[in-house]
């Protein structure tokens, strides 16, 4: 299968701390790949230098073909890398659909459109994501009203209103309840399967992580140790000392 | 759909009903007495400069301390190309919002490139500089006497026709204001306010959109400062200092920042507080200071925001709630990520102490992208 995304020994330091130190990753067309790692690991670190909210120190990030290591967050959006937040980042004052309606919005090209209501665009195509996440219902409710659960799904919705070719999830379920991680997987899966949409994510649950995954990436203090399918990662002796063994696997 | 205005009673949805009120505002000068049609035109004036600062403040999150410097601008330009250059008047009335936009730019293009406070500190810095040219150029400005007598066409010489061409021009100006509000780019705009980081991923360039904001802002504060010129035919420095700015500033908190009316609202309150409390004493701030601190701890929303909300627990079930409660949380981002941060995971250390730096340090950060 053709890679869409490839991080070749990219490194990141804030003040000195180097979080991120050597970190490799690639990202097949189609699958769903996560990344895991004890906390300071450098997950979050390295999503944000995948996605533009940092830039790298040096080593190389390639989406579809292309470099794109230097490039502002909005311009790599543009060329469909869509993300999430680890906490919670929704629109709070705007309503539900207009949460998704500025996303969809801005992919058309129409964020500058001064002088026509934004009532009449992308109304239609802001509903479907709507529908298929189940927001429809909730459509013309402030976004900051929601639950913790339905603001994290409001985030995908809205990464979804990019049509990004890779989907890049920070912790989908940090801070759920057991059945709204349920079905937040079970949204994650049925998006990799129906829409052919390339996933990564990062997770501190297991059980998410071996359910979805089809390749695992483990980092540790800001390296690489492996990544390979999720049952080769489990028997790999120093991602048990590093991470499952300390997790009583 | 995006609006964050009140839902409104339908009544004033009507256009018959907004025939009637543009008839009333414009029948004004046959009836009323000339100070009060003086007044309303300088409520008009001040409430589309308040107005035009809401477009940043309120729907932009932008802390735009030093708003007055457009409006003086603008005032200026219609001055100056009257009596210096000698053009015809309708010139300087094109060219008083022009010159402010342009105005809004420069000052916009170094701001932007800052967050929160900072953009504001920079703001007054660079503002106080136009301020500074107003007051001591005196072969131009007329330095601290600024320029009086300005001579306009002859309808607008009177009082009556320059309060009509006052509130027609603010008409349309509040009309226009009003589409870019509910506009694709309105909606945008919000949601840069609401979430800066958040919109970079999408897609949105941030401080391209929040610049088209101050450059639309300043120009609407332009025309403000004509239409002042049309009722007053002065100018003078003050009009560029930094306490009119503040004025206009607590004008918009006064009258509720994130409803549409209410910097009109705010604007009407205070200049007829003045009007009247400054007839009796010379110290009519502290009336209004007064009120400010009763505003803070019973409306924090300001007037319009306060009924709206009453509206909308008058309403509650039968009409879906479309705008921002007080329950949409009036923390700004940063307070919702640090309140989020502490509570997801307190051991997270470095991990979880990035999204908020990034978040502030944002400006930088994408700077060397």
């Amino acid at each position: 299968m053709a890679e869409l995304l490839r991080v070749e020994d990219v490194h990141k330091a804030f003040d000195g701390f180097p979080a991120v130190r050597g970190a490799h990753l690639s990202v097949e067309a189609g699958r769903v790949v996560a990344v895991i790692g004890p906390n300071g690991a450098g997950k979050t670190t390295l999503f944000n230098l995948i996605t533009g909210v940092l830039t790298p120190d040096r080593g190389r990030i390639v989406f579809a073909g292309e470099e794109i290591g230097r490039l502002p967050a909005h311009l790599r959006c543009r060329r469909g890398l869509g993300r999430t937040f680890q906490l919670a980042t929704i629109f709070p004052r705007l309503t539900v659909f207009a949460n998704v309606q500025v996303a969809v919005l801005a992919r058309q090209g129409r964020s500058r459109e001064l002088l026509r209501p934004a009532a009449r665009f992308g109304v239609e195509e802001t509903r479907a994501i709507l529908e298929v996440t189940g927001l429809l219902s909730r459509a013309d409710e402030v976004a900051g009203t929601l639950s913790h659960g339905d603001q994290r799904i409001l985030e995908i919705a809205i990464a979804l209103g990019s049509r990004p070719r890779l989907l890049v999830l920070d912790e989908p379920t940090a801070g759920m309840s057991p059945e709204e991680t349920a079905a937040t997987i079970g949204l994650i899966g049925r998006l990799a399967r129906e829409s052919g949409l390339t996933v990564l994510f990062c997770e501190h649950d297991m059980d998410v992580v071996f359910s979805v995954a089809e390749s695992i990436m483990v980092m540790r203090q800001g390296r690489t140790i492996v990544q390979d399918a999720p049952e080769a990662v489990r028997r790999h002796p120093e991602v048990q000392e590093a991470y499952l063994g300390a997790a009583g696997a | 759909m995006v609006t964050v205005a009140p839902p409104r009673a339908p009544a004033v949805r009507r256009p018959a009903a907004w025939l009637v009120a543009a008839a009333v505002v414009l029948a004004a000068p046959a009836v009323l007495p000339p100070f009060y049609v003086y007044l309303g035109a300088l409520v008009l004036v001040m409430g589309l400069l308040a107005a035009s600062l809401n477009l940043v403040l309120g729907y932009g999150g932008l802390y735009q301390f030093h708003h007055g410097v457009f409006y003086g601008v603008g005032a200026y330009a219609l001055a100056l190309t009257i009596t210096r250059l000698g053009w015809p008047a309708w010139v300087g009335i094109l060219l008083g919002p022009l010159a402010a936009a342009a105005a809004g730019w420069a000052i916009g293009v170094f701001c932007v490139r800052l967050t929160r406070l900072y953009f504001g500190m920079l703001q007054i810095s660079l503002g106080s500089l136009l301020w500074a040219v107003a007051l001591r150029w005196y072969p131009v400005t007329g330095g601290d006497n600024g320029i009086h007598g300005i001579p306009l066409p002859a309808p607008l010489q009177t009082l009556s026709g320059a309060y009509v061409f006052i509130a027609v021009t603010a008409g349309l100006a509040f009309g226009a204001l009003w589409c870019i509000v509910r506009s694709p780019f309105g909606a945008t705009l919000q949601a840069i306010r609401d979430n800066p980081q958040r919109c970079q991923v999408v897609g949105i360039d941030v401080r391209a959109h929040q610049l088209l904001a101050i450059v639309l802002a300043a120009g609407f504060a332009g025309l403000a400062g004509v239409l002042y010129v049309v009722l007053e035919r002065s100018v003078f420095p003050t009009m560029l200092f930094w306490v009119l700015s503040l004025e206009i500033f607590v004008m918009c908190l006064l009258g509720g920042w994130f409803t549409f009316s209410g910097p009109l609202v705010g604007a009407a309150l205070i200049v007829v507080l003045r009007a009247f409390a400054g007839r009796h004493t010379e110290y009519w701030t502290l009336i209004l200071g007064t009120i400010l601190i009763l505003l803070i701890f019973f409306m924090p929303e300001g007037v319009m925001g306060f009924v709206g909300e009453r509206l909308r627990a008058h309403g509650r079930g039968a009409v879906g709630r479309r705008s921002a409660g007080p329950a949409a949380g009036r923390g700004t981002p940063a307070a919702v990520v640090a309140e989020g941060d502490g509570a997801a995971d307190p051991g997270a250390g470095r991990e979880a102490a990035t999204p908020p730096a990034a978040d502030d340090a944002g400006g930088t950060e994408v700077a060397r992208g």
